[in-house]
């Protein structure tokens, strides 16, 4: 079966439906001082659809996260999300435009316990004020226990009922990552960036962890780019690649199109210069 | 054997999410408010009230509003001191500029022009952290004693340079001035504590609170995950100064009844106040009721051992009294570096299973 993948919407083999373009990134280019990360980027993630970008050490992958998240500011280019280009923002406004994501190294809150967490992430669905809080009637209290209720599916979806109320500090490292994914999954949001989800992990654990991500994505929905260095995860999971070396965008397309592709088989297997 | 959750069932979030878990803990609760509310303002006298409740509950309203900005949002200050000399003015201005309000009123609006004071102090903190901002929050402290000093028209024109509380009343119970009765100063103390202490608890168990523990474990994760650093360092420094305000005004107006801006609210205050934080525990509501006992008591109890009971000389006791009290801090924190509410936290997990060891 052949699709169009430049139409309007497609539907995959697997049945689901790929939409229109949600992030489009136009001629990205990062400058940390002399170092360019990033030179001239362009590439789109599409409504519903999973998006891997991948390259070796160094590539400038975590930094093209780091500038779609609001965290770096690239000197030229335009980032365009849902149809309008996004003006200068902090990384908290990105956020409540429905944005998540999670880190390379864990970035959970230690002290405080996993339920508390990922109601952390639900911060841009409550908007109970100070006074309201404080005398914990009304509009905060109600507020508190809807937003539980939608904390709980994300719990029993990812399957960490039994450490709810236990602090993240005491946790294994894979339910740290697991954790660490619910909250980002709690915002409901319409871009989920992963950073590397399956670093560390073991054989497992990454299948626990693959299946959770096409679970995520066929069950809710949810649009996700993600960073990768396990090759065999990345072709099994994405719908199309991006690949990136020493900040350069060597090739984008489907699993099959990136695997063929001369460039990428260089830069992963090098290539002797005679 | 009867700390148990077993058959306390939880059927809807509501009872999951309740500050007392367990029924013997919420028990102790409702009897330990029934006791401080109506038996032993029947059997106080002014020793009781003086030397431990009064200073007890004073000092847990600014412990509570210290470890909100330290244990909970993660911004160390030394300003307390400061902070509750700037509540005490406030009130005093207030009392003698508008004696027809109740003081009730003096005594909240003080602590909102606390508020006020505390979140201009708590701009640098956008930009610097941890020891720089200790920093930062002791030059509060030191202007504003200053301040208070220097500057005639906060203390009226006074010759001794103080300021006095005059009579004020609640209900028609006098409160303030000399002729205050133990258990009105009592009272009066206990329900600002527990309505401190109440809305506390609230802030810190919704997103309020879980921005501020954000903002304190991970900072940059925080702001990523869509808080406004500005917004939740700004409410941590305005809550905490706000407690920390009506702490001041009721330690003057009530419990001193005359104040002095460096005698009484000097550098010594911040540190007392940060060390009940610390031996408490950090980032916890108990844990502040925990650390103002002990700062208070400790020493009321060592003097009684020493003077009453083995019948040394009282400077000898006082001045051993100082090394035991530093001694015990220090003892303490090495056996328990999270506080007295960490201690109670593993006591309560002990109990849970016990006679059983798992």
């Amino acid at each position: 079966m052949t699709t169009d993948m430049n139409a309007d919407s497609y539907v995959t083999e697997d049945g689901r439906t790929i939409g229109p373009v949600v992030m489009d990134l136009k001629n990205i280019t990062l400058r940390f001082g002399g170092v360019v990360a990033i030179k001239d980027i362009s590439f789109n993630i599409r409504e519903g659809e999973i998006r891997a970008i991948i390259g070796p050490n160094g590539a400038g992958k975590s930094s093209m996260l780091n500038v779609i998240s609001g965290f770096y500011k690239p000197q030229e280019g335009e980032v365009w999300f849902r149809g309008s280009k996004r003006p200068q923002m902090k990384p908290y406004q990105v956020a409540q435009q429905g944005l998540a994501r999670t880190f390379q190294n864990i970035a959970l809150f230690e002290g405080m316990t996993v339920l508390d967490n990922i109601m952390t992430g639900r911060l841009n669905k409550m908007n109970a004020n100070l006074f309201q809080q404080a005398i914990w009637k009304g509009k905060a209290e109600k507020e508190e226990l809807e937003n539980r209720e939608a904390c709980e599916k994300v719990i029993d979806f990812l399957e960490i009922q039994h450490i709810r109320k236990t602090p993240v500090g005491r946790l294994p490292y894979g339910l740290k990552k697991r954790v660490e994914l619910a909250r980002a999954l709690a915002a409901e949001p319409s871009l989920l960036l992963l950073d590397e989800p399956m670093a560390g992990m073991n054989v497992e654990e990454k299948e626990d962890m693959s299946r959770f991500i096409l679970d995520m994505n066929d069950e809710f929905g949810t649009t996700i780019a993600l960073i990768e260095h396990d090759m065999g995860v990345v072709m099994d999971l994405s719908d199309r690649v991006v690949v990136m070396d020493y900040g350069k965008k060597i090739g984008d397309g489907t699993p099959d199109e990136v695997r063929n592709n001369q460039d990428v088989i260089d830069a992963y297997l090098g290539v002797s210069h005679d | 054997m009867f700390y148990r959750e077993a058959g306390d069932f939880k059927t809807s979030y509501r009872d999951d999410n309740q500050t007392f878990p367990i029924r013997l803990d919420r028990a102790g609760y409702w009897i330990a408010l029934f006791v401080a509310f109506c038996v032993i303002p029947f059997f106080v006298n002014d020793y009781w009230v003086n030397s431990i409740f009064a200073p007890f509950f004073i000092y847990a309203i600014a412990a509570l509003g210290l470890n909100i900005l330290t244990g909970y949002a993660g911004q160390v200050s030394l300003g307390t001191g400061g902070f509750m000399a700037v509540g005490a003015y406030a009130c005093y201005k207030l009392m003698v500029a508008f004696p027809e309000i109740n003081i009730v009123f003096h005594v909240l609006i003080a602590g909102g022009i606390t508020a006020a004071v505390g979140v201009a102090f708590g701009l640098p903190s956008l930009r610097i952290k941890g020891f720089y901002l200790a920093v930062a929050t002791l030059a509060a402290q030191f202007f504003l004693v200053w301040l208070f000093n220097k500057v005639a028209w906060f203390y009226n024109y006074s010759a001794s340079g103080q300021i006095n509380a005059p009579e004020r009343t609640v209900f028609g119970v006098i409160v303030t001035g000399p002729n205050t009765e133990a258990w009105a100063k009592y009272m009066i103390c206990l329900v600002f504590l527990v309505g401190v202490a109440w809305v506390a608890r609230n802030l810190t168990r919704g997103m309020t609170g879980r921005k501020w523990m954000g903002i304190r474990d991970m900072d940059i994760a925080a702001e990523i995950i869509g808080v406004n650093p500005l917004m939740a360092k700004m409410s941590a420094f305005a809550v905490s100064s706000f407690f920390v305000g009506i702490a001041g005004a009721l330690f003057f107006a009530v419990y001193l009844g005359a104040a002095e801006a460096g005698e009484s609210f000097g550098i010594t205050k911040s540190f007392l106040v940060l060390f009940m934080v610390i031996i408490g525990g950090l980032g916890s509501i108990f844990g502040s009721f925990a650390g103002a006992a002990f700062m208070v008591l400790m020493p009321v109890v060592l003097k009684n051992l020493l003077v009453g009971t083995m019948g040394w000389p009282t400077e000898i006791a006082a001045e051993l009294e100082f090394i035991i009290v530093g001694g015990l801090i220090v003892i303490f924190l090495i056996l328990e570096p999270h506080g007295l509410a960490q201690l109670w936290r593993l006591t309560k997990e002990k109990l849970r299973l016990w006679p059983f060891p798992h």
